[in-house]
Parts: structure tokens; C-alpha cells; sequence
């Protein structure tokens, strides 16, 4: 029961930041749909670390904090022009 | 005791997730949809690492859950403020019934910002 109603409310989240991701209607608003994405993602690993008794999937969600944050700022770089060691 | 207190951020942590995502889809412009995606979806993940942290059953989980829950509190408002500031930089404009829009502001003052 508890698993259902995660499951669904996180991945109707995730619906509607695709649609916003596929919508746009500008490059922005695009990346962020990814950005929030990437934090819903983490949200949902830690979720199926506890609902599948496998440890490891935790490990998932930290690395993927990692690299959602490194890849937003590096697109929110070439939003303004620069390259990432800028 | 704690069981259900993870339970019970567990549910809340989604329903911030659900909203904000709701308001990502809703609001204007972009700078809205920042806002509103940024700090409920920071809010709710928070929540949703801090009900895991309580109702993992080793303590190696627990413990990477709390480094999770950390890091994601610095870095979410980091990366959208970097994307707000990337967004206006690249000439997006602001919703029509936006009120003042103080980075132009400062432009044209002799603009300190670069």
C-alpha cells in the first residue's frame, strides 16, 4: 500500500517534469525540467532502496546527486556563453 | 516509533514533490518555474532521504542517506541559481505581469554585475 502510493505520486511527478521538458517552450525551461528531474531521481532511488531490501540501490542516489549537479551547472554554463572551466 | 515517523516523511516528502512539480507545469516563465520546482522538490526530496535514513535497517544506509540528504540541500539551490542567472543571461525574457526585474536594473546603473 505504502509502495503504491510512492511509486505513483513520484512517478506522476516525474510525468509532469516531462511534459515540461517536452513542452519547453524555451531552452531553459527545458533544463530546468532536467535539473528537477535529477532530484526527483534521487528522491525515487533512496525509495527503492528501502522497498526492494537491496542495499546498494542507495549507492545510486548519491552518485546521481553528484552528477545531476555537475551536469546542470555545466549546461547552465553554456547557457551564458562560457566553456565549464570558465 | 521510528517506522512510522519515516513512514510519515516518506508521504509528506511526496506530496512537496508532487507540488512542486504541479507548479513546474503551471507557472509562466521560467524564473517561476524555478522557483517553485526548486524549493519543493528540494524540500520534499529532503524529506524522502530523512524518512529513508530512519527506516533503513543498516546503518551504512542511514548513513548514506543523511550524506545524500546534505549534499542535495547544498547543491539544488546552487544549480538553480546558476540556471536562473545562465537563463537571463541568454535573454529570456520575464512574464509580462512580472513587477520589477532588478538585474536590469543594476545593468543600467553601471552595471557591478558582469
Amino acid at each position: 500500500m505504502l509502495a503504491a502510493a510512492m511509486l505513483i505520486i513520484l512517478g506522476s511527478s516525474a510525468v509532469l517534469c516531462l511534459y515540461r521538458i517536452g513542452r519547453g517552450p524555451t531552452t531553459p525551461d527545458r533544463m530546468v525540467g532536467i535539473d528537477i528531474l535529477g532530484v526527483l531521481v534521487v528522491g525515487f532511488a533512496s525509495v527503492a532502496c528501502i522497498l526492494s531490501g537491496r542495499d546498494f540501490v542507495i549507492n545510486i542516489a548519491l552518485a546521481w546527486a553528484l552528477l545531476s549537479f555537475v551536469g546542470t551547472l555545466a549546461l547552465a554554463k553554456h547557457l551564458e556563453g562560457k566553456g565549464f572551466d570558465e | 516509533m521510528s517506522s512510522w515517523l519515516g513512514t510519515v516523511l516518506w508521504l509528506v516528502g511526496a506530496a512537496f514533490d508532487l507540488v512542486g512539480c504541479i507548479g513546474l507545469v503551471r507557472l509562466p516563465d521560467v524564473y517561476n518555474r524555478l522557483q517553485a520546482g526548486t524549493k519543493c522538490v528540494t524540500l520534499g526530496t529532503c524529506l524522502i532521504l530523512l524518512g529513508t535514513a530512519l527506516l533503513a535497517d543498516c546503518p551504512a544506509c542511514s548513513a548514506k542517506a543523511a550524506m545524500c540528504l546534505l549534499f542535495v540541500l547544498v547543491t539544488a539551490p546552487t544549480a538553480a541559481h546558476a540556471l536562473a542567472r545562465g537563463a537571463k543571461v541568454s535573454g529570456v525574457p520575464l512574464w509580462e505581469g512580472s513587477v520589477v526585474d532588478e538585474w536590469d536594473a543594476t545593468v543600467d546603473r553601471g552595471g557591478e554585475r558582469s
